[in-house]
């Protein structure tokens, strides 16, 4: 694994350092809200998942889910956190029509988890090298969602959508230890791919059931490691959280706009405000939402509806005893169980789907071949094609088929990867494809020789030379490969031209 | 008057038992009472004569099957405070104006499933918040009690001022009430009845508007002790709606009241001996020692140090739960909405119309000690005060089994004689308030009539869940104290 590389950016005074830290919103995938029995069903009616208790009415009190508690643990144990025992729910008040008690329920000084830590894999765009870095988790805490405004239904009035108005989410919330817009992404990244495999989130950013804020600041290079040093956040510049964005692509757009912007406005003599930004991917830029001075005073205090959350160990050991298989462990096992690089485990290992994927073809069969063959053949045109794993034309089966062909010398590596193409064209079955166009490889010696004898007869001088030069031989093996339409046998190829050579 | 609104709810339920009347006979002389009186009682804020006449026949024909509950058929009243199926709740504020709720409250849930019928919903300060009654949009309730010759009008305190006028004049056998600081106990001293506030988490709060939610609590205002433990006993379950419900038996607490206190050690606690206090409540106080002491339980003196801080305490935690609690009322879903240029002039409007001027004053107080900068200073502090409070309480329950003070510092007042000076109307509160903030069980038992001939309660305070013994002492102060008399009736 690489060291982890500077991102730097060039400023008219000098270079800039960016710090970044993020809170991820992710919705508990849970039939029923957090307070309240109302479902969660997405793309309902307006207002027809709402209880009593959603809608605020009077005398209506909230009752703790406990499986929304559940999975809330399970999910800092796969953050490798500290779970507290005891929690705690506050109120964080504020007015708004889709906020119906006036107030969100929330967890402000004892959330349930505390500090954990992930690996976060980073894998640059433009082929440099992988990197992993240890991010550290500050705490994360279970809370209300609130419910929709809808201002485009009317031009004078806004109609408000309570369906949402309770849904339990999870805010995870990291330290600022990610150091780039790539680094954030892959953080998000990381941390779906956690929940997704605890099945404790479904993932999906698209229907904001996942997102992200994130808190973005500038510094001088050294700066970033002072502050690790004593913690001290003077060090560090004046951030700005950027709200609610919920895709890889708009995270990182928004954090290069927005380290650009702050950057000029230092350079230029300015002062960053602390102030909360929208990021508009239309307009490619982040756009100021709330000043530090119009902040909200939340007011915050525990909620007298509700007891302390108080857990055991046996509870949580129970939850930790059930647990999956998390992206992290399942790469270890990739590294010692399949061999493969700590970066093959990583990509194999990384989405549920694509594990299982990978370990079916592998079952039996050469694991670094299949891992090859999964990752970079079949992922690689999944990618280009902007396919998704469960709409591939090849399937598992069909791929582990290709592969014990080349396993059993019956197609050469390069003959296979005309198989796959025709695989991926529809062609069905590798077995099908290679009976049908001849591919078979040919290993026959007498036919090889015969092939190798006409090219030495029409180039003796090649011939006379290769002993001189004997890496010209590759020349002759080309030759022959060629004239066999790829399908010699390279071994055979290369041990009867030797022979006949004399090299 | 008839003889049948005079009676207490055990004697009605014999009476109903031994068919000598039917629940329709004893609804009926209610709704007629109620007709004839209620525009000067002002107890009632909304009357559903229709409803109770539905609800009589129903208990009878339960009766006549022998499928009936424990109160098959006695007509109560309700606190405007308890949500109720149907029947317009307003906590009597505006803000709530034309509110219906579509559902029920736990505690007049096990009321009615136990049989009984229902007269309206009664008076009460605006959201609980106040010691007269005077908060309320419908205007105060009048105390049946009147000083020895004169006319003037008192108020039968707050907030369940409605329900303490409603059962002292006979117009309902008993009622729902809440307590959050002394609501129950000190309208029940202002009229001569039994107010109980049990333990903290016995009553569900599902379904009564909040005021503050860690104070907040349900309980009878009743004719009798025996009358309050019974219905005690049927507004108390546990309830999964509320997360701070117990998960409880609830005892037999009418066989307490009955069991006397010989034995029990009862503690006396100094430092509600308040400075200025009036030589009435002090010869009140000493009349219940002897009356323990004459039935055989030992007195003895306790302390509660940190009593002087309960009243500032409870005005900065009320308040605070309440402005959080009452942020709901906006006037987007539910309720009175006055509509402004945006979003935050409708709220403005909304609130400022709807809200009365108490409500606003500790919506203000609440969020300002909320507010950063001064909530460690107001809310936290109050919080650890307030856990000082209950250990004194558990201190002084290591050496006895209840407490006995007097309910109020004063009886029943004249109106406007204290709603000038709001800080002057807190201190009505000032005996009962502790029991709130330790969520300990209370009960206001009427003792004597002070020289102008106005009732003057007792407060026995028990350990938390012990409401058993607060029982007993307080049937023992009934027994001795023989309370029979009645406020002239002017009505």
């Amino acid at each position: 694994m690489k060291e982890r590389p500077t991102y730097t950016l060039k400023g008219d005074t000098g270079d800039w350092e960016i710090v970044l830290g993020l809170e991820i919103h992710a919705q508990i995938a849970s039939a029923a809200k957090l307070f309240s029995g109302a479902s969660t069903g997405f793309g309902a009616e307006p207002n027809s998942h709402v209880s009593l208790v959603d809608a605020a009415m009077p005398g209506m009190l909230p009752v703790i889910n406990g499986f929304c508690v559940e999975q809330a643990v399970r999910t800092g144990l796969g953050l490798n956190a500290k779970i507290n025992l005891t929690s705690r729910f506050d109120r964080k008040n504020y007015f708004y029509p889709d906020l119906p008690q006036g107030y969100q329920i929330s967890q402000f000084e004892l959330p349930i988890v505390g500090e954990g830590i992930i690996d976060v894999d980073v894998e640059p765009a433009h082929g440099d090298p992988a990197y992993s870095l240890p991010v550290r988790i500050e705490r994360l805490h279970m809370e209300q969602d609130a419910g929709k405004s809808v201002h485009d239904m009317d031009p004078t009035a806004t109609y408000v959508d309570l369906n949402r108005s309770g849904v339990a989410l999870m805010e995870i919330v990291s330290k600022p230890d990610l150091r780039s817009p790539l680094e954030a992404a892959s953080y998000v990244k990381k941390i779906k791919s956690i929940v997704v495999a605890l099945g404790t989130c479904d993932g999906d950013m698209e229907k904001g059931n996942l997102r992200a804020d994130v808190n973005v600041s500038v510094c001088r290079p050294g700066d970033y490691e002072k502050f690790r040093e004593d913690d001290d956040f003077s060090h560090l510049g004046s951030r700005c959280e950027i709200k609610n964005m919920n895709s890889f692509r708009f995270i990182q757009a928004a954090i290069e706009y927005e380290a650009h912007r702050q950057i000029e406005i230092l350079e230029t003599g300015g002062t960053v405000d602390q102030e909360t930004r929208l990021y508009d991917p239309d307009a490619g830029e982040t756009r100021s939402m709330r000043s530090k001075e119009d902040a909200h005073d939340y007011r915050y205090f525990p909620d007298p509806d509700l007891l302390p959350l108080v857990l055991t160990e046996a509870y949580v050991e129970n939850i930790k005893a059930s647990l999956p298989e998390l992206p992290d462990q399942k790469r270890a096992r990739f590294e010692t169980e399949y061999g493969l690089s700590r970066y093959d485990a990583g990509v194999l290992s990384a989405d549920k789907e694509k594990a299982e994927f990978f370990e079916h073809v592998a079952r039996g069969r050469d694991a670094k071949l299949a891992a090859n063959w999964v990752s970079q053949d079949l992922f690689g045109y999944l990618n280009k094609a902007e396919l998704e794993l469960t709409e591939s034309p090849v399937g598992a089966d069909q791929l582990g088929g290709l592969i014990d062909l080349i396993s059993s010398d019956v197609i050469s590596g390069k003959i296979a990867k005309d198989v796959f193409q025709r695989m991926i064209n529809g062609e069905g079955d590798p077995v099908a494809i290679v009976e049908k166009h001849g591919l078979k490889q040919v290993t026959d010696t007498g036919a090889i020789e015969a092939i190798i004898d006409e090219i030495i007869a029409q180039n003796p001088d090649q011939a006379a030379a290769v002993k001189e030069k004997p890496k010209t031989m590759g020349w002759f093996v080309g030759q022959v490969m060629k004239a066999s339409g790829g399908k010699a046998n390279p071994q055979a190829v290369n041990k009867i031209l030797r022979e006949k050579l004399g090299v | 008057m008839s003889e049948l609104t005079s009676l207490s709810l055990t004697e009605a339920l014999a009476g109903l038992e031994e068919k000598k009347f039917s629940s329709r006979e004893l609804t009926q002389a209610f709704i007629d009472e109620i007709e004839a009186t209620n525009s000067n009682l002002n107890a009632y804020v909304i009357d559903t004569p229709e409803r109770a006449i539905e609800m009589a026949a129903a208990s009878d024909e339960k009766r006549a099957n022998n499928t009936h509950g424990r109160i098959e058929g006695a007509p109560i009243g309700v606190k405007d405070l308890f949500c109720t199926k149907g029947v317009r709740t307003t906590a009597c504020s505006k803000i709530l104006g034309e509110f219906t709720p579509t559902y029920e409250s736990t505690v007049t849930s096990n009321l009615w499933s136990e049989g009984a019928v229902m007269l309206g919903k009664l008076n009460m300060d605006e959201f609980a918040m106040g010691s007269s009654n005077e908060t309320s949009r419908f205007g105060p309730p009048v105390n049946p009690w009147r000083r020895a010759g004169s006319d003037q009008p008192l108020t039968s305190g707050g907030s369940s001022g409605g329900s303490a006028t409603a059962v002292a004049a006979n117009l309902c056998l008993a009622a729902t009430a809440s307590d959050t600081g002394g609501s129950i106990r000190q309208p029940a001293s202002f009229t001569g009845t039994v107010g109980v506030k049990p333990t903290y988490g016995r009553a569900s709060r599902y379904g009564m508007v909040a005021f503050a939610s860690s104070l907040d609590q349900a309980g009878p205002i009743a004719k009798t002790v025996s009358d309050a433990a019974l219905l005690t006993e049927i507004m108390c379950s546990h309830d999964e709606r509320d997360s701070t419900s117990l998960a409880l038996d609830v005892p037999d607490w009418g066989q307490a009241v009955k069991e006397g206190v010989k034995g029990m050690k009862i503690g006396i606690p100094k430092e509600f001996r308040i400075a200025g206090m009036s030589p009435e409540i002090e010869a009140l106080w000493q009349q219940g020692v002897e009356w323990l002491e004459q039935q055989g339980a030992e007195i003895i003196d306790v302390s509660l140090p940190h009593t002087k801080y309960a009243l500032p305490v409870y005005y900065i935690v009320a308040p605070a739960e309440a402005s959080s609690n009452l942020a709901r009322y906006d006037g987007m879903r539910y309720g009175e909405r006055v509509m402004g240029d945006d979003l935050t002039a409708t709220y403005e409007a909304t609130r400022a119309a709807g809200f009365g001027e108490e409500v606003q004053r500790r919506l203000m107080i609440g969020t300002y000690v909320l507010s950063s900068g001064y909530y460690d200073a107001y809310y936290l502090r109050a919080q650890k005060v307030r856990t000082r409070i209950a250990e004194d309480f558990d201190k002084a329950f290591e050496k006895v089994d209840a407490l006995l003070t007097p309910t109020c510092p004063s009886a029943a007042f004249g109106y406007g004689e204290k709603s000038g000076d709001p800080v002057e109307m807190y201190l009505n509160d000032i005996f009962t308030v502790t029991a709130n903030l330790a969520g300990l069980p209370g009960i206001s038992v009427p003792a004597t009539l002070d020289k102008e001939a106005l009732p003057l309660g007792l407060q026995v305070i028990g350990k938390a869940l012990d409401e058993t013994s607060c029982f007993r002492v307080a049937g023992a102060i009934e027994t001795a104290a023989n309370f029979t008399t009645k406020p002239e009736r002017w009505w």
